[in-house]
């Protein structure tokens, strides 16, 4: 017998360990019936089946990060969704930073020209997703019937909306059938009020966030990218300062801005800031605060605890945001199919109208339309009174029989927007200005 | 072979807290120092040399009036932890003489922690609040017409809110100090003739220090860079320097928000140092 020495015993061991990896690596190519996980077949519904043990992990801001969204698209679709809520600031960081954290990226489109550069987001194949020629042409195509909204500044999603091809990082200016986000959820933006505590005054402008009346009554949000929006429609309405472009403000512009911010600060024109959803609502509904800027379903959450709140449709016009899925670039195979499944289904209707019941339009009304009930659709989309009592997706009962929608129908809403949330290309230095506003 | 191992026991035995200390502590804070250097562009950071996140720090008013701010509350929050600590420690450790009660006393003080401390701070709007309790009370007594809003999103609200938080990291070390302190001492005190307050001033504070002093660090380095309290409680208007850091890793400006950050930690050490240079804290030790 031979002795075996330690270096054979490696030899052997390496040899055999090889030829394990290899057929195990090369056998299923040939062997495995097509269909099955180590032959992936291409015809979609075996995709389906497959993408049953898939987790999508998906980051984004609490506002649609919803438990029943959630439930019913994995009841749909097969395959786990692990959402993530986190602020609009929070989202960002991570989508930039941490690439390796998420597989869907739920975001604003301002944020875009700060997170597609990063390189951390696929292009998204708009081929592949079915409803996307029923998209609202604010979108794909910045058409609104002529509207207002055409010519509305700041960041507005078509100017995001496109990259130049596969594997760009540079927004297009025109479409090109590889997108950066699917929207789904957008909305027209105004101040809120308190009708009973505002008084006898009618709010109609922009500018009575800096009315007299109301001093240490009001208050705005503290994120840059949207409360200098807010302050500049407050600015402008006001005729203290007049803008080339209020969506990319110049140094000066910013500087004039954050001066008049904060003297009125100084004057004790605001009772607080804000930073959360949450925190909005809490001003609003302990009185603290009767006017301030808002977002739509927090003025539907505080008529829900039963108190009046108005949703005021200024004459100005609105500030508008939209929101939309995109793909991390680690996204591939059928973790990648599975995500488009998701961006489908999202277009597909009855997330639409679950977030419709709360204030937000759909990126497809069409489709949402098949889940709401007439009353409903009258309701929030065409501006009509309630046929009947308006309940949330949760049950509570936002507004009785014959209520009007503030501000009126789809069309009224979001073709009167005359500013998108923005990133402006002085961001640092708004950042800058805005922070020593804040601290002043 | 056993004396090496002998002299080489107490580095074995040292050596994982080192290395814990190391990689979460010493390697943090050293990149956080290179990322201070670094610059910003817009979205992004850019691994190139800049002293301008310092000289933007030291030229802007802005940073000053915030640190001038942070002291102020600094100074309010220890005055107070202290002003309350100070006695409720006394009562628990020369008054109570049952140790269970002692015990039992000292757990109730611990209290406020069993709930996170974001919700302690929410549940004081509804008492300080425009209609909260204290403002509907004075109304009803017809001692205000308007209600009074200083109570809430101020300056006071927001050192009510960190006394409330931070003075039992005083009242812990304080009772400690103090329940360390040999009875005989007092008993030696009074035979001697000395008076109650004599006893307090002469005996009682000077063997105490060390443990206000060890809670005056907690408390200083505590308030130094909080940022919660200061946005829930000042309603977002009051500026700290913790605060002014986290809007700006809000927006993503790590460098400037790193220089920041190692100032804040040099500011922070410079009061620790200053306070152990007064009391002697290893006599408690």
């Amino acid at each position: 017998m031979t002795k075996i020495s330690r270096r054979t015993v490696i030899r052997t061991g390496l040899a055999a360990g090889a030829a394990v990896a290899a057929t195990r690596c090369a056998a299923p190519k040939a062997e495995a019936p097509s269909g099955t996980p180590a032959n992936p077949a291409t015809s979609p519904e075996v995709n389906t089946n497959q993408t049953k043990d898939v987790t999508l992990r998906m980051i984004g801001t609490g506002v649609s990060q919803i438990n029943e969204i959630r439930k019913k698209a994995e009841e749909d679709l097969g395959f786990k969704i692990e959402p993530r809520a986190l602020s609009t600031e929070e989202n960002n960081q991570i989508a930039i930073t941490q690439p390796g954290q998420y597989d869907l990226f739920d975001g604003e489109y301002f944020s875009l020209p700060l997170v597609v550069p990063s390189g951390n987001l696929q292009p998204i194949d708009t081929s592949k997703i079915k409803a996307y020629d029923q998209i609202v042409p604010i979108f794909t195509q910045n058409k609104f019937d002529g509207a207002k909204v055409e010519s509305a500044q700041g960041t507005y999603p078509f100017k995001v909306m496109y990259v130049k091809d596969k594997d760009s990082k540079e927004f297009a200016t025109e479409a090109t059938g590889w997108a950066t986000l699917i929207p789904f959820q957008y909305n027209a933006d105004t101040l809120g009020y308190r009708p009973d505590l505002v008084g006898s005054t009618k709010i109609v402008s922009w500018a009575q966030l800096f009315d007299a009346e109301f001093k240490g009554k009001t208050s705005i949000l503290d994120i840059p990218s949207i409360g200098i929006m807010d302050a500049a429609m407050v600015t402008e309405s006001a005729g203290l300062i007049k803008f080339g472009d209020k969506g990319n403000m110049t140094k000066a512009e910013i500087d004039q801005v954050t001066d008049i911010l904060k003297e009125q600060k100084k004057n004790g024109q605001f009772r607080a800031f804000w930073k959360t959803f949450d925190e909005s609502v809490n001003l609003m509904t302990s009185g603290e605060v009767v006017l301030q800027s808002m977002w739509s379903p927090a003025v539907t959450a505080v008529k829900s605890k039963g108190i009046e709140c108005v949703y005021a449709p200024l004459k100005e016009g609105y500030r508008a945001w939209g929101g939309g899925v995109g793909l991390s670039k680690n996204l591939s195979g059928i973790q990648l199919d599975a995500a488009y499944e998701y961006l489908n289904w999202m277009l597909d209707g009855w997330m639409g109208a679950f977030l419709g019941r709360q204030g937000y339009y759909s990126a497809v009304p069409e489709n949402a339309r098949k889940f709401m009930s007439p009353a409903e659709w009258d309701f929030w989309y065409e501006g009509k009174p309630a046929a009947e009592d308006m309940v949330d997706p949760f049950g509570k009962t936002l507004e009785p029989k014959g209520a009007v929608r503030d501000g009126g129908s789809f069309k009224e809403r979001m073709g009167n927007v005359v500013v998108w949330n923005s990133t402006m290309k002085e961001q640092v230095y708004l950042v800058k200005k805005w922070n020593e506003f804040i601290a002043s | 072979m056993t004396k090496t191992w002998k002299s080489f026991q107490p580095y074995a035995l040292a050596l994982p807290q080192t290395l814990v200390f190391l990689l979460f502590l010493i390697l943090p804070i050293l990149m956080i120092g290179l990322v201070s250097f670094w610059q910003f562009n817009g979205y992004a950071m850019v691994r190139e040399f800049t002293l301008g996140n310092y000289s933007d720090i030291f030229t802007s008013n802005v940073y000053l009036t915030t640190y001038l701010n942070t002291f102020k509350y600094v100074l309010l929050v220890w005055f107070f932890c202290l002003a309350i600590a100070f006695p409720v420690a006394y009562f628990l450790a020369f008054h109570i003489q049952s140790q269970s009660l002692q015990i039992i006393l000292f757990l109730v003080c611990t209290v406020p922690f069993w709930t996170s401390n974001i919700i302690r701070m929410i549940s004081w709007i509804p008492v300080l609040g425009k209609e909260g309790l204290i403002n509907s009370l004075l109304m009803r007594l017809n001692l205000v017409q308007e209600p009074v809003t200083w109570l809430l999103y101020s300056d006071f609200a927001v050192v009510l809110g960190m006394v409330h938080l931070y003075s039992f990291f005083m009242i812990a070390p304080i009772f400690n100090s103090m329940m360390r302190i040999e009875r005989n001492l007092i008993t030696a005190a009074e035979d001697l003739g000395a008076s109650g307050w004599q006893i307090l001033r002469e005996v009682i504070l000077p063997l105490t220090a060390p443990g206000i002093a060890i809670g005056s660090i907690f408390v200083v380095t505590l308030v130094m860079g909080e940022y919660v309290t200061v946005r829930l409680m000042g309603g977002g208007q009051s500026a700290s320097v913790g605060k002014l850091i986290q809007t700006q890793i809000g927006s993503l400006q790590y460098p400037l928000a790193a220089a920041n950050a190692v100032i804040l930690l040099l500011v922070t050490l410079i009061l620790v140092v200053g306070i152990l240079r007064v009391v002697d804290i290893r006599k408690e030790l």
